[in-house]
């Protein structure tokens, strides 16, 4: 019903917009702003049919037990009960959610911080940083990907590299990914092993810093930990601001690794369970897209209040060196 | 110009600091061993025969066994080259559908004056943190009631989206570099008597080609690599695009699967990496652009 009613009002309302008119009085203001929307139109229609009507019929749908085989027209309102269900009575929920939050708070920090220490490395060395800043560059471009995935878990796997590294060393090692214990934790690694590109906007924002203040500083008499402190971190803030609100949304958006590894189940016993991919099975697998609407709409609100409360805390933290703010 | 000079000043410090430096410069080769690491395994394994799989722990193959590439390559109902042109062909049409779409709409936000244009420049801005799997389930819905998922041609839900500029992450980096474009050029088109239209055809566009080239890499690059848009949107085996091919490997357990699945894979990066080697210095520097001035 949306789908047939929608570009009716729409298209009426561009034919009735007057352009030949508009071209033949003021040909400056009206035209140009008549121009604006001609060029807006395609970015506009996007906005509403691909964006916009979604995300309302998703929100509709998450009050109803709609699954994709009976009819739109046929759909039971249901209230509150896919939310209700979701916060008491799914512990795979519950389960995926605290899978995410573990897996976006201790792999973002150490790629931060793997990217940060890698880059301040490379600041200053005086040969090859275009060699080296790609090469580390690499993992970004590639790592997302399936191939990558399967060569991941491949690799933790009992016949895997990892292992016989480990048997170089004297460990005996064992099949990582098939470890509840530790399968999310190789598909960290796999997360900060991609810490090139994080490493390059570090890398940017360092070339930033006036070198004065280092030369006033040491004058001062700074350590080296000093001037790291109190002149490159300040400096640096802003960088590190927007790589660690990039990086958290990314890292709770994590899933081609998390379905490569169990396959597309969350397993080993959910131990990958990943909220996009808990999403996944809910819509696509178990066919509950009602249910799906209502986790992809808390999704969205979880990520909303996290970009805010970085944008609310970053007031206190965030160094702009320009006097903005 | 900044990493000239400072190479430059650098380079006069060197005597005092050299044993620091061969210090930064092995722990940096140790880091690139570590990293690059995987990535040699993985060629080496893709060339590896079933028995050295298991057997041999060393990065390279004692035996060169070409032989996975040929059994990857047919391991299914149709072949590695049906999904690698479905991939292209998609990937490519993700191009030029990005290239156009976002190319329009950053002019209309970085030159024209309209009404409510900073208001659509937030929204803009809003769904640049807007997360794609919040949508994936409407807008199945939506395409499928069309009737174009699965359809005759099932890239359509894949490919509509990129044509109508939703990739706002492009619009915002040709914005960004459409406002270093000098003014100024614009006003002597328009004293010349040149439109809208005309100012774009003439003054933008051709100076534009950086930031439209970036774009193309970039939506290349991680169209061929996404995986969740092609697995929702593609069902029937001769439609599958190249990561969705490569999921039927882990399906089919059995070990033997091991030395063709990595041998798929590595041509699969292929194409990926020849555009890292074409274009690396844009694409490092692309992420500058457009991460730092936002």
């Amino acid at each position: 019903m949306a789908l047939t009613t929608a570009p009716g009002p729409t298209r009426r309302g561009n034919g009735s917009v007057r352009p030949r008119a508009n071209r033949g009085a003021g040909r400056n203001r009206h035209g140009e702003g008549l121009a604006g929307y001609v060029f807006l139109s395609p970015w506009l229609l996007g906005l509403m049919a691909v964006t916009a009507i979604p995300m309302l019929l998703s929100l509709y749908l998450s009050f109803t037990n709609y699954d994709i085989l009976t009819p739109l027209s046929e759909v039971e309102w249901v209230g509150l009960a896919n939310y209700e269900r979701m916060f008491t009575s799914d512990p795979s929920y519950w389960h995926a959610v605290q899978v995410t939050l573990k897996f976006a708070l201790i792999a973002v920090p150490l790629k931060l911080a793997a990217a940060l220490g890698v880059a301040l490395l490379l600041n200053r060395a005086w040969r090859g940083v275009g060699l080296f800043r790609s090469l580390f560059y690499l993992p970004s471009l590639l790592g997302g990907s399936v191939a990558l995935a399967i060569v991941w878990v491949n690799m933790f796997n009992r016949d895997g590299a990892f292992n016989s590294f480990l048997a170089l060393v004297g460990i005996e090692g064992k099949p990582w990914v098939n470890d509840p214990e530790w399968a999310l934790q190789t598909l960290m690694v796999l997360a900060i092993w991609q810490f090139g590109a994080p490493m390059v906007i570090f890398l940017a924002g360092l070339k930033q810093v006036p070198t004065e203040l280092y030369e006033a500083a040491s004058v001062d008499g700074a350590s080296k930990f000093s001037q790291f402190w109190n002149v490159t971190l300040p400096m640096l803030s802003p960088v590190i601001f927007f790589n660690l609100v990039l990086e958290t949304i990314n890292g709770f958006q994590g899933f081609t690794a998390a379905f490569v590894l169990s396959n597309g189940t969350g397993g080993p016993v959910d131990s990958t369970l990943m909220y996009t991919l808990n999403l996944y099975i809910s819509g696509f697998t178990n066919l509950e897209m009602g249910y799906a609407s209502a986790m992809a709409w808390v999704f969205l609100l979880a990520i909303a209040l996290i970009t805010v409360i970085f944008f609310s805390t970053g007031r206190f933290w965030v160094h702009y060196s320009d006097g903005e703010r | 110009m900044v990493a000239v000079t400072s190479t430059v000043a650098r380079r006069g410090n060197r005597k005092p600091g050299g044993g620091r430096q061969a210090v930064r410069l092995a722990i940096l080769i140790a880091i690139v061993a570590v990293v690059l690491y995987p990535l040699i395994w993985m060629i080496g394994t893709s060339f590896k025969s079933q028995a050295e799989i298991v057997n041999n722990i060393g990065l390279l193959p004692e035996e060169f066994t070409p032989g996975n590439y040929t059994d990857g390559w047919t391991n299914f109902d149709f072949s590695f080259g049906r999904f690698f042109l479905n991939s292209a062909m998609v990937s490519l049409l993700t191009v030029v559908g990005n290239a156009i779409s976002c190319l329009l709409a950053a002019y209309a936000f970085a030159r024209l004056k309209f009404r409510f244009r900073g208001m659509w420049f937030a929204v803009m801005i809003g769904t640049l943190l807007l997360p794609g799997h919040v949508l994936i389930i409407p807008q199945y819905i939506l395409f499928r009631s069309l009737g174009l998922v699965g359809g005759d041609w099932p890239y359509l839900p894949l490919l509509i989206p990129q044509f109508l500029a939703t990739e706002a992450f492009f619009v915002f980096l040709m914005v960004q570099f459409m406002r270093g474009i000098p003014r100024e050029l614009d006003e002597a088109a328009k004293i010349d008597g040149a439109s809208s239209f005309g100012i774009f055809r003439h003054v933008i566009l051709p100076l534009s080609r950086p930031a439209l080239v970036t774009t193309a890499i970039f939506s290349f690059i991680w169209t061929w690599n996404d995986f969740f848009r092609q697995l929702v949107f593609l069902s029937d085996l001769k439609d599958y695009t190249v990561p969705v091919a490569l999921t039927l490997f882990i399906d089919s357990t059995s070990a033997s699967a091991v030395g063709p699945m990595f041998a798929m894979s590595v041509l699969s990066l292929l194409p990926v990496f020849l555009f890292f080697l074409a274009f690396q210095r844009m694409l490092v520097e692309g992420i500058n652009t457009s991460g730092l001035k936002g």
